[in-house]
């Protein structure tokens, strides 16, 4: 199996500049970008992060001593490539604010308590089916300076590797119905309503577990298809 | 049409979860374990090559260091060979990986301990030059950008084929600057995001 990774996939994402979010004002590149053929360097990628992930690194709830407060969920979904082949053996990572809307790292001055039950990092290895599972409290919502009265909608962070350097994504998951969704520029860099709908992730009945937790199904689509013979 | 999930920036707070000593710096008695996945050495006891060490600083538009940012490098062996199952040639050079990341300091300088990595190659069997792919995520990016790292002593770069697709006065700006600093070889490697002398980005 050859993957190739053609640029129009790439036309779902976001433009490096972005107005309405502030921060992409002095640091999106100005000049064009160079276009050059995807080589050996590219197309291979980190094969990375195994030795280190630890069975409980998923489960963010079990971190600490106690258990930290929240709406504890599960987060679980495939992570595949564009011909919705499974992407197995491939690192996950997740970061996420506490329950009240609060990152744990210093920069974060969100009068909202932090959680010492809680430090919302995570990170697993996908199965041969492609397949992750977290397990989490819902993070809160957070105010931002970029403009009056800005507020993040709920969301979790990932960086995901896939097969190449060119499979690489970072991005981030949000929760189904959000009324924050209108007013956040972020979220709306993402141009393409379909596009835009495929960060948000889906409530899942049928995988809640009854009396412990609510589940959200989060499948991740990375660059990536098999060549077609008229491109050997 | 294809289906891909959408970029989204990197944010403010990813220190913790990505990059080195993260969890440690910031809850330095939380007690809670944690092993680094990737760090800024990328070196290990067995790899062959010469040892470098790559510096560097990245600025936004109008020359500020940007504090907030993440560097993450990929590159061959001294052999030339990826750790990675496309690289079919021979069994790549012990354990060393070729990735590595950094998060940049309050000055918004970056940095790596590595080996020099070997030509690769490139497309239509020509030899690509020694480089080092770069990729660059912070607040303020809605999707990464990609970049590669040349290295100043290396005749090589005259023939490379993608240096060649870059306007003349402008391939300088990937060419890290070796200097000599106690006996070690750093190459010297600034990121500037936007305005005079930006940087050159791909679209791949
Ligand atoms: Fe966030």
């Amino acid at each position: 199996m050859t993957l190739v990774y053609p640029k129009e996939s790439l036309s779902a994402y976001p433009k490096h500049l972005s107005p309405g979010y502030r921060s992409t004002i002095k640091r999106s590149p100005s000049k064009p970008l160079i276009i050059i053929p995807h080589t050996l360097s590219e197309l291979t990628g980190p094969v990375y992060g195994h030795e280190a992930v630890q069975e409980n690194d998923n489960d963010l709830t079990k971190q600490h001593k106690g258990e930290p407060l929240g709406e504890r969920i599960i987060v679980h979904g495939h992570i595949l490539d564009e011909d919705k082949r499974p992407v197995p053996d491939t690192l996950v990572e997740i970061w996420q604010a506490n329950a009240c809307g609060r990152y744990v790292h210093v920069v974060d001055q969100h009068p909202a308590p932090l959680d010492p039950n809680f430090t919302g990092a995570g990170r697993t290895v996908t199965d041969k089916n492609g397949y992750y599972k977290f397990i989490t409290v819902k993070p809160g919502a957070y105010p931002w300076r970029n403009h009056p009265n800005a507020w993040r909608p709920n969301h979790i962070h990932f960086s995901v590797f896939g097969h190449s350097f060119l499979s690489r994504l970072v991005t981030q998951m949000y929760f189904p119905g959000d009324p924050l969704f209108p007013f956040d520029p972020i979220f709306n860099s993402v141009t393409d309503e379909k596009a835009r709908q495929r960060m948000i992730s889906s409530f899942d009945l049928d995988n809640t577990v009854p009396d412990w937790a609510l589940c959200f199904r989060f499948d991740i689509v990375l660059r990536g298809r098999e060549q077609t013979p008229m491109e050997h | 049409m294809s289906e891909i999930t959408p970029s989204q920036t990197v944010g403010p707070f990813f220190a913790y979860g990505l990059t080195p000593k993260g969890v440690c710096q910031w809850r330095p008695n939380s007690g809670f374990d944690w092993k680094e996945t990737a760090g800024d050495n990328l070196i290990t006891p067995d790899a062959s090559g010469e040892r470098i060490r790559i510096e560097g600083c990245i600025t936004d538009g109008d020359g500020a260091p940007i504090n907030d940012a993440m560097i993450e490098i990929w590159q061959a062996d001294a052999q030339g060979r990826y750790m990675h199952p496309r690289d079919n040639r021979s069994i790549p050079n012990a354990r060393f990986k070729g990735f590595g990341r950094s998060a940049t300091d309050k000055s918004g300088v970056f940095g790596f301990s590595t080996v020099k990595p070997g030509a690769v190659p490139g497309p239509n069997g020509k030899a690509q030059a020694p480089h080092i792919v770069v990729c660059i995520y912070s607040r303020g990016m809605l999707r990464q950008i990609y970049t590669r790292l040349y290295f100043s002593d290396e005749s090589a770069n005259a023939s490379d084929p993608i240096l060649a697709l870059i306007p003349p006065d402008r391939r300088d700006t990937l060419v890290a600057k070796k200097q000599m600093r106690g006996g070690q070889n750093v190459y010297r490697f600034d990121i500037r995001v936007q305005g005079k002398d930006e940087t050159v980005f791909f679209d791949i």
